[in-house]
């Protein structure tokens, strides 16, 4: 019987004939045998090829190394007769933070050559096993001290033959606890805190001690002991919730250094263990005899409920959890240390959390701050009790908070608390690269390296603060081409689309032709610090569909939008908001782009196009035949004319905020909610709570599909707006539809699409019906996917970097090349 | 999209023998966008009017578009092409008439080689520079130029005139040289982004401006927009980004050029920058002798540095940063916001400089940089001293740290204040290099330079007093733990300070 870690390197140990591979294969998957024949092959197209050793070797060790970091069991089959071939695996093990086992193959030297000797692969004679022979011999007196977590002999064939191999869970392994937990901060000898805090929690003390009507389990992460008034009563009765199943309980470094004092090594006693050694002193000596059995038993982290949460004194950054090694052990004990110490004397810790990304929750303590923040899914518990500050609880799975203030200052502090985690910051590697972004709305979407550079470009030189930019707009589609004549797009299409889907009831939404605008509000200054983390006294944003601010300064815009939507803080319950608006006119964020783009046109038309009339006209005068081209050219005079009524319809001018106006038609988010996902008849009602002169109506009516009267209703709506310069109409499924349901398609008028066609485009209709909608409507799909999974990670209080991740990605979609006229 | 060519020679319809084009007649050419047609709206004795229209087909516009061009931006679709006199006129014309153009004529063989009494009119000629430019361009060629800006919208008087001109030309000139003229002169007025340039463009330039292009005065700014401006899927990327947020593409194109025009430049208009400093230098490599020359004027022309004229600013700053890095000894250093690389260069071409990182954030400027830098030809042993790639400074990056030194030149501006608290972080908290160097215009100069409006570049989201930096800078480095200590580059002037400031940063041992 064998057993070895679940998650370790095992070094099969043996001369050559020794029959490793055989053993291999019976008891490992082929997958997790690297062998040095096997690299070799590689390398050298010949298994034999001892030339290729050393090349073979380094791959192996990139094999082994790649496989430990990805947390994979290895095996690797080479003979390792030697200290320093055995040492380099060691290292290799020690450097990913997994425990090492070695087996030892011993078999009589005769059967090794004689197996050698039928292999016709294996040319060289029996000196080499010989040679091998001799260096295992020697070794096999030292192998115990090379560093492995255990040596397993099997001397002889029948031993190797029966040998059977089992598992170890990982010490830290706790992952099919699942809680709930009620995972308690830095005691430090506070008792009474603690037993407040307990009760709080709902504890009650039955026949079996303390324990949870709901079956809840504590956790506590360590520092139970030091500065504090009762470190053993603390013990005592953490102890006994241990001893009844009913609590964990993690290593703190204080635990650590009062064990080895209690152990009678020569201690710095500082920092507090000055009051446990006093108060220790007067405890009978089977009380202080249990106590260091206890803290020697603690371990430094654990995995629950499913690996989906990580306890540790001082937190775990990702690669450690679930590992086993002096460092992972330091680090949750003491955190990611400097070296370095500051003006106080203390050590100074590196901001792992900053540069978390797991997504396992880490909670943990050591650091004691005035109040307990959320960084990247982790957050410290550790709000200074004993000096005079909280003992808090979290409560699991519920994100909830617990706490009960210190009774006095047990303790003075040699420096105040910190006060307030910074931000989590970005990294380049949250957005850069070939990414796949997972959402809970569709497949995940793949996000190419050029369109995550451009995105990165336009993100990081012109987007809003990232802590504001929780959401992106998605692309919409516009529905089949219509065969009407003298039309591209009418609302029949739209219709029967959404009817072969499924849908029985729509909503059509006047477009209102402005820049599409994201509208982020914040009730207060305090309230953008606490749910957005910003704190420059920003109460909000109003920026573009790529994420630019409206205006230098929106501000003053943020101020009467806030004013404006003062009904929904009520009517949400949320102290914020996101909405999806349309900012009016075009021209106000638009004006250089109708200069340039539109307006020029126009005007290169109208000067153009009369002189060549007129020079045809000549023409027409002397008898020329020109007829045709004059018709067309006087057509198209008329075209530019229409052309320019089109654009100019949307343009008025505007004195500062006088003359804006916003449309919102959807609710994206408040507290709790990504209500993006409710109905349109909500966002509508609630929307119309909103009574201001700078918000807009959002003009709509309902059909029901599979009454002809009521499409007939909504066509004659469209087409009288459409008729009157309006932009059309944006067709929506009255309620949320998963799956590969367009969640909107615009149906735009006749007019209008000269602004898109260009102003001759009726001319042409017959070719331009050959249209391709496939890619705009699948992209339409996956960021509409990416933006409610942002709006979800964000309504639920994720990281900044997990919200970042998909607005980003739907960045990084845009600029992907698609028909821009669609 | 319609020229006419009006003479009043005697007999004028003699222009019918030198276009051989019957005035008599309609006659269609097919070209690969749309149909030209040539008719006489006039042909007396006395006056003679040949006019060519060209009726540009939209969708077939698309189809012809060269590859590199961006399809997928809506100015694709909806642009001047069909109306204006642009770059398709030209090639209209060099087809239709090529035989008038190269100077043949059977039926009359003096005609060809006697100037003529001419007008030319284009109802609107794209022209970016105005009808100031028209006449600079025309005017020494020998042609009495009547350009007139058209109004953008008369709907919206505010909104101002248009970038075209109604343009008419009179003077007596060679019929084949007016249309060479117009052949090579349309596109360049015109200065589009859409126009699309194959190789042999070169050669085409070079024939059809033989006799003249080589003394006319602006032929350094002729040959570099006839050359055209190269795509790249970077830029075509950003321009269907720009679309989106309702801009336009150049709102959003990286910042190339630094300084402030002076005196010399600013007589030049504006676009001699665009392209320029970038493409000139490759297409004088394609061994073209013309763009040789352009590449030279260019740098004359933006004022690196002519006899007797003090050195260039940018110059003096990237000569400023070096010594000092090599007075604080650094032997590695990054510079972040590396733009084409020139301190990128400057550095590897110093062994001392043992490690030399590159980081900007426009990938268009890291591949300018890639090649002015020739990457691809670059030595192994120096190659491996470079580390260039894109990142951004308001995300935290690992490939930032362990540098001796990081460089923030002229970058800190181009940086929204809001986010400038992130790129602290980044630089200063988490890269944490022993020095940074940061250099950042100073505002107080900005009253030296006479024809400045507004700040020294569109892309500046500020400029700071020398107060304004030296607020900023401490607070920086009581925050992070540094030390900094101010040196002024470029002339130190009493009144008003120089006209760059330098913030050296220098990490405090202990922390």
């Amino acid at each position: 019987m064998i057993s070895v870690p679940e998650l370790s390197l095992v070094v099969l140990v043996g001369v050559s004939g020794s029959g490793k591979s055989t053993f291999a294969a019976r008891h490992f998957k082929p997958t997790q045998v690297i062998s040095s024949d096997f690299c070799r092959g590689l390398v050298a197209d010949d298994e034999n090829d001892q030339s290729a050793t050393p090349a073979a070797f380094d791959l192996l060790h990139h094999i082994v190394g790649v496989r430990l970091a990805r947390g994979l069991f290895t095996v690797v089959d080479a003979t390792n007769v030697q200290y320093a071939a055995r040492r380099r695996l060691i290292d290799l093990a020690r450097k990913h933070d997994v425990l090492a086992d070695a087996i030892v193959l011993d078999v009589p030297e005769e059967l090794a050559v004689e197996r050698n000797a039928v292999r016709p692969d294996r040319t060289f004679g029996p000196g080499v096993v010989v040679r091998q022979r001799k260096d295992l011999r020697r070794s096999l007196g030292k192998i115990s001290g090379d560093g492995f977590r255990r040596v397993h002999v099997l001397r002889g064939v029948d031993e190797i033959d029966a040998a059977v191999i089992t598992y170890e869970k990982a010490w830290s392994d706790r992952t099919e606890l699942t809680g709930p937990f009620d995972i308690i901060g830095d005691v430090h000898g506070c008792r009474s805190e603690l037993e407040t805090l307990l009760d709080r929690l709902g504890w009650r003390r039955g026949p079996a001690g303390l324990a949870h009507p709901e079956g809840r389990t504590a956790v506590f992460v360590g520092d139970l002991v030091d500065r504090g008034p009762d470190s053993p009563g603390v013990l005592s009765l953490v102890m006994d919730m241990v001893e009844a199943g009913t609590a964990i309980c993690v290593m703190g470094n204080h635990e650590q250094k009062l064990l080895r004092a209690l152990n009678g090594r020569k201690v710095n006693v500082a920092h507090g263990l000055r009051e446990s050694l006093d108060q220790f002193a007067a405890q009978p000596p089977e009380f202080v005899a249990r106590a260091r059995a206890f803290m020697d038993g603690l371990l430094s982290h654990y995995r629950l409920d499913g690996g989906r949460l990580v306890v540790a004194h001082a937190g775990l950054k990702e690669a450690y959890h679930g590992r086993a090694s002096g460092r992972v052990r330091a680090f949750a004990l003491y955190g990611d240390t400097t070296g370095e110490t500051d003006e106080y004397g203390l050590p100074v810790r590196y901001p792992w959390a900053d540069e978390y990304r797991g997504r396992a929750m880490v909670v943990y303590g050591h650091t004691p701050t005035v109040r307990p923040e959320w960084v990247n899914n982790t957050i410290c518990l550790d709000t200074g009790c004993v000096f005079g500050g909280h003992l808090t609880a979290l409560r699991y799975p519920e994100r909830q908070i617990v706490q009960v203030p210190a009774e006095k200052v047990w303790y003075e502090p040699t420096k105040p608390l910190g006060h307030g985690h910074e931000p989590g910051m970005l990294d380049i590697t949250d957005v850069t690269g070939t990414r796949y972004v997972e959402t809970r709305f569709g497949p995940r979407v793949k996000v190419m390296e050029e369109n995550a550079a451009a995105a990165l470009e336009v993100m990081s030189r012109f987007a809003v603060d990232p802590r504001w930019l929780v959401y992106l707009p998605p692309t919409m589609a516009p529905p089949e081409t219509s065969r009407l004549d003298g039309y591209l797009e009418h609302p029949h299409e739209a219709f029967e689309e959404f009817a072969a889907a499924g849908v029985r009831e729509v909503v059509c939404e006047e477009k209102h032709m402005g820049s599409r605008a994201v509208a982020v509000l914040a009730r207060t200054p305090e309230v953008a610090a606490d749910r957005f983390g910003v704190t420059d006294g920003g109460t909000g944003v109003v920026y573009t569909r790529t994420g630019r601010p409206f205006f230098a300064d929106t501000a003053p815009l943020v101020e009467r939008l806030r004013e404006a939507c003062e009904p929904l803080w009520a009517a949400l319950g949320s102290d914020w908001v996101v909405l999806d608006c349309e900012l009016l006119p075009w021209s106000a964020k638009a004006g250089e782009l109708i200069r340039s783009q539109y307006a020029s046109v126009g005007a290169a038309a109208r000067a153009a196009l009369p002189e060549a009339v007129a020079a045809l006209a000549a023409a027409a005068g002397r008898g020329l035949d020109v007829g045709e081209l004059m018709t067309r050219t006087r057509r198209r005079a008329d075209n530019a004319a229409l052309f320019r009524d089109a654009y100019a319809r949307y343009c008025w001018p505007v004195d500062g905020l006088d003359g804006i106006r916003l449309a919102p038609f959807q609710v994206l988010a408040c507290e709790g909610r990504a209500t993006a996902v409710e109905p349109h008849a909500w966002h509508l009602s609630t929307l119309a709570l909103l009574d201001s002169p700078l918000i807009t109506r959002t003009e709509h009516v309902f059909v029901t599909l599979d009454s002809p009267e009521s499409r007939a209703e909504a066509t004659a709506w469209w087409e009288a707006m459409t008729a009157a310069g309006g932009e059309g109409m944006v067709v929506k499924p009255a309620a949320y539809q998963p799956g590969r349901v367009q969640p909107g398609v615009k149906v735009r008028g006749r007019e209008y699409l000269r602004i898109i066609y260009g102003p001759d485009y009726t001319e042409s209709l017959d070719v331009l019906r050959r249209r391709f909608l496939g890619k705009k409507r699948s992209l339409a799909l996956r960021e509409y996917a990416l933006g409610l999974e942002a709006l979800s990670r964000l309504a639920e209080g994720e990281a900044s970097w997990r919200v970042h991740e998909p607005v980003f990605a739907v960045l990084a979609l845009e600029s992907e090349p698609v028909d821009p006229r669609l | 999209m319609l020229l006419t060519i009006t003479t009043t020679a005697r007999p004028a319809t003699e222009l019918g023998f030198l276009l051989h084009k019957h005035p008599g007649r309609v006659q269609e050419f097919r070209q690969s966008f749309g149909t030209a047609t040539v008719f006489y709206p006039e042909a007396g004795e006395e006056c003679c009017t040949a006019a060519l229209l060209l009726d540009v087909d939209p969708i077939a516009l698309v189809r012809s578009r060269g590859k590199g061009s961006p399809d997928f931006s809506l100015s694709q679709y909806v642009n001047d092409r069909p109306y204006a006199a642009s770059s398709l006129l030209a090639v209209a014309l060099a087809d239709v008439f090529r035989t008038a153009r190269a100077g043949r004529c059977a039926a009359r063989p003096e005609l060809p080689g006697t100037p003529l009494p001419l007008a030319l009119r284009l109802p609107a000629l794209p022209c970016r520079g105005g009808p100031e430019l028209a006449r600079r361009v025309f005017e020494p060629l020998g042609w009495e130029v009547d350009a007139r800006a058209l109004p953008l919208d008369e709907g919206f008087p505010e909104w101002g005139q248009s970038r075209y001109v109604g343009l008419t030309l009179r003077g007596t000139v060679r019929l084949a040289d007016a249309l060479n003229h117009l052949y090579v002169l349309l596109p360049v007025l015109d200065d589009a982004k859409h126009y699309w340039i194959a190789p042999d463009e070169v050669d085409k330039l070079i024939r059809a401006g033989t006799g003249w292009l080589h003394e006319h005065p602006e032929r350094g700014l002729i040959t570099r927009r006839y050359l055209g401006r190269r795509h790249s899927l970077a830029r075509t990327a950003l321009a269907r980004l720009a679309e989106l947020g309702d801009e336009t593409q150049e709102q959003l194109e990286p910042a190339v050029e630094e300084e402030p025009p002076t005196e010399e430049t600013a007589t030049e208009e504006t676009a001699v920058e665009e392209a320029g400093t970038e493409e000139a230098g490759t297409e004088a490599e394609a061994g073209a002798d013309v763009g040789a020359d352009a590449a030279t004027e260019a740098e004359a022309g933006t004022g690196a540095e002519a006899e007797g004229r003090p050195k260039a600013l940018n110059v003096r700053r990237r000569e400023a940063v070096l010594a000092k890095l090599a007075e604080l000894g650094a032997t590695s250093v990054i510079d972040l916001g590396c733009g084409q690389g020139e301190l990128v260069g400057a550095l590897l071409a110093q062994p001392r400089f043992a490690r030399v990182g590159g980081m900007d954030v426009s990938s268009m400027a890291l591949t300018i940089a890639a090649r002015k830098l020739r990457l691809d030809r670059m030595p192994d042993a120096k190659r491996a001293r470079l580390t260039l790639f894109q990142g951004a400074l308001t995300y935290t990056d690992r490939r930032l740290s362990g540098y001796d030194a990081a460089v923030l030149m002229e970058v800190v501006e181009h940086v929204d204040p809001s986010r400038l608290e992130a790129l602290e972080r980044v630089v200063f908290g988490n890269a944490r290099p022993p020095h940074v160097l940061v250099t950042t215009p100073n505002i107080e100069y900005n009253v030296r330079y006479e024809f400045l409006t507004g700040l020294r570049h569109p892309d500046h989201r500020f400029e700071w007093t020398r107060a304004e930096f030296a607020a900023w800078a401490s607070r920086v480095a009581a925050r992070y733990g540094y030390r900094v200590a101010y040196e002024p580059v470029g002339d130190d002037d009493p009144e008003v300070g120089p006209p760059t400031q330098m913030g050296v940063f220098t990490r405090d041992q202990r922390s």
